[in-house]
């Protein structure tokens, strides 16, 4: 207390004199630098997040404009035809060079800048015809550019895209429309009763014959059931075994005349087919029944392609993929991405939520609490594939074997629970995401102040009833924030799928029409897995290049409204506890 | 404070009677200079202090009595044998400087400092002639004859009508008339019920901090507490809802009894019929307000009343 300074007033201009001496103390002193440290932190971690989010967005959107169709004639005197899809620099080497003839060469040689030229990827599709889906057409190369009128661009049932020419239109072999105008305007009111046949095909074959193979299934499996339960040749088994083939025949009957109508349908269908000619001349026929979507680019106004632009939106949401997925929708993807992450929520939330209370609310503060606590952090830091192997070895094949081995003797060796399944990827992925909802609900838990606990005791409130009625409700929305996160975590999560339930095409969707409605042990496709699918598993990954931004930028959409949800839950909740404090 | 475990509190050098040893100030230059009885060095010495009780005390009935009461936070000792009678349907208050122990013997009262880890006590308290620290006594049960109001309100994240039903809610009553006649009469008696009758079922945390703590006085009140304890509710507080509080100290009078904890002289003079002053963990003093404040019987006392120290 003896060593205070000076009065101010006797040392006024001194601390003036010392700072404007020592530019960098006062600096120091403002905490300039730290201030650019943090802001430029935020800014690169901003720069990063945004930066991807665009080219996933740039790259996704763009996926189903309809671009025009290009033809060029090559010094060679071959042609190409399709969309440009790409376009880059590139310095071509001697070799290439050498390969050309003289005179293409010179002139060739002639367009290069430094050795540089720029070159086009066209996507010409026609892979049944030549084995490519596109070819990369250098600038010096090409002689002759054109934007013809009657291109057409048929997206195919099967072969992917046809670039072409339409000539002929065909009904029972012969022709009735000749010039590409009359052949576009016949098609019109010709495709429409063809589709219309193949969707009738599709939905016998899906509806009435799976329904008749449904029901034979069932008789076999009461059948065999009574075998185990009462003996093979005793009465009841023979009762089910007599039953069982009175439905085969019965069913095979109705299978047959559905087999007919099919084969009706589709000799009907067969009548109609358009001629088309490729740039380069070959010929191609094309049964109606395989046009998905036919359009000539180069005619198409604004709100044309805007019209297709959105058709083939509306196909990919909404539609199965066909092709080996890698065309036509992702709706099995999203909706099995979507449910699965609300299982594994529901599942997630009040096993992490009542973990949490025990070592917040009444576990004794100590070394073995807080040695949980570690192991617990420390969970959310093993590889995601390990908990795949876990979810494999333990839901799979310990439990989901049990249970088919207690409740459905039946069906075996054919496995019904003890197999990937919706129910095993939702606990594996609840398993993975118990440590963020663990650490957030013991975050939220801490910040509920100790007076309202104290005012709930003081009132002759057990210790239960003040965290049902006090801590709880203060704390769901941090609550509802790890929830969020756990969401986020799970929806993206790929690797332990694969092993538990995720498959690469599913016939049916885990939640339908048929009691018992919610599916659990069938298996289900995942936005995430598709894009690894698409992007690594097929044989042309150049032309699934699109979709995988297309579908990346739908499971970051899918993922932000479940989040979006999530948030405004939270927010009601929040208005509901911490309305304005005074 | 190096005392040890409480089966020794009483210690030999007991003997020293109310020591007036003036000279040996130099001694202790943490104590304020103007010490008078040397209860401060007796208490720096680590020797026991008699309290001082007036006798005017010992006439009333007791709905609380504090028996021998000695609280240690680990092996801190925070309270040393308090003896004190709180007298029924009157206000006691008690005053002494901050760290003295009046809120820890409050919250002792209705155990609210079970919930800290390592507190220990000695001694028992009675609540009409029940044992409070009793081996068999049910804590929730116990809490449910008393009502609490803290320093800083804390109204729960509820609406008003849920935050006055609540320790009756706890108890599983669920008969709307019973808990609206409940509310009513409860926020009639913390002089609240002009105010929120028409936004019972808006949010408590949307009032202003005096009608905050009015309200947590009226859950306090709501079921009909033995006696209510009161942990320096006004120190949150500006002048004016200080006084309504006040007001309602005054009113509540008769109908319950009382025990106050408060910083602030003027309040202890102005609204309580008792005063305790305590320091350091002991109880120096105790009496009718009035005396305390005008003729008490140690230096100490009145020092701090008058504010020479504290």
């Amino acid at each position: 207390m003896s060593t205070l300074p000076a009065r101010p007033v006797e040392t006024a201009p001194k601390p003036t004199l010392r700072r404007l001496s020592n530019p960098h103390h006062s600096n120091r002193a403002r905490g300039e630098p730290m201030l650019w440290l943090c802001g430029g932190s935020l800014a690169v971690c901003l720069l990063m997040v945004i930066g991807l989010l665009v080219l996933v967005f740039w790259q996704g959107i763009g996926t189903f404009w309809p671009h025009p169709v290009v033809q060029v004639r090559l010094a060679d005197g071959s042609v190409r035809m399709g969309e440009v899809s790409r376009q880059n620099s590139f310095q071509p080497s001697t070799e290439q060079l050498a390969e050309l003839t003289p005179e293409v060469r010179a002139q060739a040689e002639t367009r290069l800048v430094d050795g540089w030229s720029s070159r086009r990827q066209f996507r010409t599709g026609n892979f049944d015809l030549t084995n490519h889906h596109y070819y990369w057409v250098p600038d010096y190369l090409v002689a002759e550019e054109s934007n013809p009128e009657w291109a057409v661009l048929i997206e195919r049932q099967t072969w992917g895209r046809f670039y072409g020419f339409p000539a002929e239109l065909r009904i029972d072999g012969k022709a009735v429309a000749t010039e590409p105008s009359a052949v576009m305007q016949r098609l019109q009111t010709e495709l429409e009763p063809v589709l219309t046949r193949f969707h009738r095909i599709e939905a016998i074959r899906k509806v009435e014959i799976g329904g008749l193979a449904e029901r034979e299934e069932d008789a076999r499996l009461a059948a065999r059931a009574a075998e185990l339960r009462y003996g093979k040749d005793s009465p009841r088994h023979r009762a089910a075994v007599a039953e069982f083939e009175k439905v085969a025949a019965d069913t095979s009957d109705q299978g047959a005349r559905f087999d007919d109508e099919i084969r009706e349908l589709q000799r009907e269908n067969a009548r109609y087919a358009v001629l088309l000619k490729t740039a380069d001349g070959a010929e191609k026929e094309l049964p109606l029944d395989a046009i998905v979507r036919i359009y000539a680019p180069n005619q198409l106004g604004f709100a044309g392609r805007v019209g297709v632009y959105l058709d083939r939106w509306r196909e990919f949401l909404f539609d199965s993929p066909r092709n080996t997925n890698q065309e036509g929708g992702v709706w099995p993807a999203i909706f099995g991405t979507v449910l699965m992450t609300l299982i594994m929520s529901i599942l997630v939330v009040p096993f992490g939520v009542l973990a949490a209370l025990y070592m917040r609310e009444y576990a004794k503060a100590g070394l073995v609490i807080s040695a949980v606590r570690i192991a617990v952090n420390n969970l959310a830091g093993v590889p995601s594939i390990v908990f795949g192997v876990f979810g494999l070895g333990f839901f799979c094949y310990i439990i989901g074997g049990s249970i088919d081995s207690l409740f459905y003797p039946e069906r075996l060796p054919t496995p019904t629970f003890g197999k990937g399944a919706l129910i095993w990827a939702s606990l594996t992925l609840a398993l993975l995401t118990l440590p963020v909802v663990i650490v957030a609900t013991e975050e939220a838990l801490s910040a509920v102040p100790s007076s309202m606990r104290e005012g709930s005791y003081a009132c002759g409130a057990s210790k239960w009833q003040t965290i049902q009625r006090i801590v709880l409700p203060r704390a769901l929305p941090g609550i509802m924030t790890g929830m969020i996160l756990a969401m986020a975590r799970g929806a993206g999560e790929v690797a332990p799928l694969m092993l538990v339930g995720v498959v690469k095409s599913a016939n049916e969707l885990p939640l339908d029409g048929a009691a018992p409605f919610l599916h659990p042990s069938r298996s289900f496709m995942h936005l995430g897995f598709h894009i690894y699918d698409l992007g690594f598993q097929s044989q042309n990954s150049e032309a699934a290049k699109p979709t995988v931004y297309t579908t990346t930028l739908l499971l970051i959409a899918v993922i932000t409204v479940l989040n979006v949800f999530a948030i405004w839950l939270r927010s009601r909740l929040r208005r509901r506890f911490v309305a304005a404090q005074f | 404070m190096s005392e040890p475990a409480p089966q020794t509190s009483p210690r030999p050098n007991v003997m020293q009677p109310k020591p007036v040893m003036l000279g040996s100030q130099s001694a202790l230059d943490t104590e304020p200079a103007v010490a008078r009885s040397g209860i401060m060095q007796a208490i720096a010495r680590g020797e026991r202090v008699e309290s001082r009780i007036h006798d005017a005390v010992a006439g009333e009935e007791a709905v609380l009595g504090v028996e021998n009461f000695s609280l240690f936070y680990g092996e801190a000792k925070a309270l040393h044998d308090i003896n004190l009678v709180v007298p029924r349907g009157k206000v006691t208050a008690l005053i002494g400087p901050s760290g003295c122990g009046k809120s820890t013997l409050l919250r002792s009262v209705n155990r609210l400092n079970d919930l800290i880890d390592g507190v220990r006590i000695a001694g028992d308290m009675k609540l009409n002639g029940d044992s409070i620290y009793g081996p068999r006594v049910d804590v929730i049960e116990l809490r449910k004859r008393m009502g609490m109001v803290f320093q800083k309100s804390n109204p729960f994240p509820m609406s008003v009508y849920e935050n006055v039903v609540y320790p009756l809610r706890i108890d599983g009553i669920r008969d709307r008339n019973v808990l609206d006649e409940v509310c009513e009469k409860s926020l009639r008696g913390a002089a609240l019920w002009d105010e929120v009758k028409d936004r019972l079922h808006s949010s408590a945390l949307a009032m202003s901090g005096g009608q905050q703590q009015r309200l947590c006085i009226a859950r306090a009140i709501a079921a009909e507490p033995e006696v209510l304890l009161m942990d320096e509710p006004c120190s949150a507080l500006d002048p004016i809802a200080t006084g309504k509080i006040e007001d309602l100290i005054w009113e509540l009078k008769g109908t319950y009894s009382v025990m106050i904890v408060t910083h602030n002289m003027h309040q202890a003079a102005r609204c309580s019929d008792y005063t305790a002053f305590l320091y350091l963990g002991r109880l120096i003093e105790y009496g009718p307000t009035e005396a305390i404040f005008t003729k008490p019987l140690t230096g100490e006392t009145e020092d701090y009343v008058s504010g020479r120290f504290g």
